[in-house]
């Protein structure tokens, strides 16, 4: 089993291959260039590095969201132009599964925090004691609704992600349970946790966890601001307001890059 | 005799997704097109956002089609050819990644393509007999430039647009007199039942230039009009206004675009983008071409609306000059024509 894994869901963009369980090769670069910059050159070294023969792989792992909108997007157009090329499945995984699974056989729960803005962050709750478990699936939630729960389950918990720095006093103040942050190599996302954990996947599911590259969509967790607005528009009767262009402010009436937040 | 260069385009730089098979630059063997403008028509506009979520769940389906219906795979292609700017970033970036995996997956050329450069190239397709040097007039929702095409590849450009492009002064006066978005077509439509010469709107001049643009202006005269009529209660004809809006930009943009084939002798004149499907334009354009005998070039309406064929031939004349872009293509919303 062969998977190549592609990550661009926040600021680290990333890809790895895993070849019957090991660990073959992985680029990992957290830097301001764009992924659309780096991911299929980083891509490309990986082929030549390992001399990777691309007829050979069984499937494009990608991590399908929550993140940055137009990270995922990027992530996502790469695995799908890959699967269509190539006639490869996807295998897709929640980003916050694959934070989790950085860390692995410890009592603690793993709780990533991914820096969602408005007040917000992309979360999960999980155990990665002897396999991962998800005992709070990915989510989009004010931090003190994840501190609140993790207080209740009374367990000890490592926190990791983008997040982290952002809310750090407030989990200290907010925490009544044992807590520790990921030290820098575990905390951000990593192309290698997410082939790992789909090959894993496959080992557990077969064919189930493989999604057709022409029918995967990013997993934003979120509407964009247009479609809430609409939804509004709708209950307050103000469709023709809407129509008429009046209430959605991001509206590209130039080709210009007038693009929502990037989360 | 040469082989027969097979170029794949792909375009997604705003609201349509597309994809198009095209041979020898000017042979469309397939030119697909998702258009998502009934979505963004619920807003009045096109939602940045929206465009680039729908771009991801069409593409692959879109390319797929443009090759069965061509009749290929892509062991056949020489290249693939993508929009990579101006246009919206979110929306580009999702033809100019897929556009890369694919030639990273194939080992096949990738080509990044101007948008604009594309459009000029419809004509092309349209006209096999057309060749450079001719004066192109680029009318679009975001773009509106008078170019000299002195070869495959290179451009002056005379003028352009120094506030809102024409597309978009259509756009804002369809939204204002309620007929909604697409203002292009409805703005068309409606100024056939309409008399251009009930209101006289004004033709926007820019000082210094002769060939710059300006349409803000006469967008705010309309407004102004509007806003007139209403406080005083009368009635406002939207044909009128419409034929007579429609005239003004058609005055301009062909008097213009006359002025510089008057001045550089050309033999041929051509308009292109989503705005040369306009009727007007296309009758007066025309009309002033004859009256020169000047050979006037216009593609059909498939080809002036973002397609992906039209990238695909400019792919093609790019390629012949061996150029090819490396993996790091990025999604350019501003770049320059030159």
């Amino acid at each position: 089993m062969k998977i190549l894994s592609i990550e661009a869901s926040g600021q680290v963009a990333g890809c790895a291959l895993v070849t019957d369980g090991v660990l073959t090769g992985e680029y990992s670069i957290n830097f301001k260039k764009t992924h659309s910059q780096t991911l299929v050159p980083m891509l490309e070294n990986l082929r030549r590095m390992t001399e990777l023969d691309l007829k050979t792989l069984d499937a494009v792992a990608l991590t399908e969201g929550p993140g940055s909108f137009t990270g995922l997007r990027i992530g996502a157009a790469t695995a799908k132009g890959i699967g269509l090329a190539l006639d490869l499945p996807l295998i897709p995984v929640p980003t916050v599964d694959s934070l989790a699974f950085n860390l692995f056989g410890t009592d603690a729960l793993v709780c990533p925090l991914m820096d969602a803005r408005r007040s917000q962050v992309y979360t999960g709750i999980y155990e990665e004691k002897t396999e991962p478990a998800c005992l709070l699936p990915a989510c989009a939630v004010p931090v003190s609704e994840v501190v609140s729960r993790l207080n209740s389950l009374g367990r000890e918990v490592i926190f990791l992600g983008d997040g982290v720095p952002v809310y750090r006093e407030q989990l200290r103040e907010e925490l009544r349970v044992p807590f520790l942050f990921a030290p820098a190599h575990l905390s951000l996302q990593r192309a290698a946790s997410t082939a790992v954990l789909a090959d894993l996947l496959y080992r557990k599911k077969g064919d189930a966890c493989y999604v057709n590259a022409d029918d995967f969509r990013p997993l934003y967790l979120r509407k964009s601001q247009a479609e809430r607005q609409r939804e509004e528009a709708e209950k307050a009767g103000e469709m023709e307001a809407l129509a008429a262009g009046r209430l959605v402010k991001e509206m590209a009436l130039k080709k210009e890059t007038m693009e929502e937040d990037a989360r | 005799m040469a082989k027969d260069i097979t170029i794949l385009g792909i375009e997604s730089s705003c609201d349509e997704t597309a994809a198009a098979v095209v041979v020898n630059g000017r042979t469309v063997l397939s030119n697909e097109i998702s258009s998502q403008i009934d979505i963004h028509t619920l807003y009045g506009g096109v939602v940045p956002e929206i465009a680039s979520r729908k771009h991801i769940e069409r593409i692959n389906q879109v390319i797929r089609k443009a090759l069965e219906t061509a009749g290929k795979t892509l062991d056949d292609l020489d290249a693939v050819a993508v929009t990579c700017g101006p246009g919206l970033v979110g929306a580009l970036l999702t033809g100019v990644s897929e556009a890369k995996a694919i030639c990273f997956a194939r080992d096949i050329p990738l080509i990044g393509v101007h948008h604009i450069e594309g459009h000029i190239s419809a004509n092309y397709i349209a006209a096999p007999e057309l060749e450079p040097p001719f004066i192109c007039l680029v009318v679009s929702g975001g773009h509106t430039h008078l170019v000299i095409v002195r070869d495959y590849g290179e451009y002056e450009i005379l003028g352009r647009t120094e506030d809102d492009a024409a597309g978009e002064a259509f756009d804002k006066v369809a939204r204002a007199v309620g007929l909604g978005y697409p203002g292009g077509p409805k703005i068309d439509k409606a100024a056939k039942e309409g008399n251009p010469d009930a209101l006289h709107f004004p033709r926007g001049k820019v000082r210094d230039s002769r060939y710059d643009f300006s349409f803000s202006g006469l967008k705010s005269s309309v407004l102004n009009y509007l806003n007139t009529e209403k406080m005083a209660g009368h009635e406002i004809s939207v044909p009128d206004i419409a034929a007579s809006f429609q005239k003004s930009v058609v005055d301009v943009l062909v008097s213009h675009a006359m002025e510089a084939v008057d001045e550089y002798h050309a033999e041929n004149f051509a308009i292109a983008g989503g705005v040369a499907s306009n009727s007007a334009l296309r009758a007066a354009a025309q009309k002033a071409c004859e009256e020169r005998g000047v050979r006037f070039f216009c593609p059909p309406p498939v080809l002036c609306t973002d397609n992906a064929a039209m990238i695909a031939c400019a792919g093609y004349y790019d390629f012949l000059k061996g150029k090819r872009s490396g993996y790091d293509l990025n999604a350019m919303p501003n770049l320059p024509l030159k």
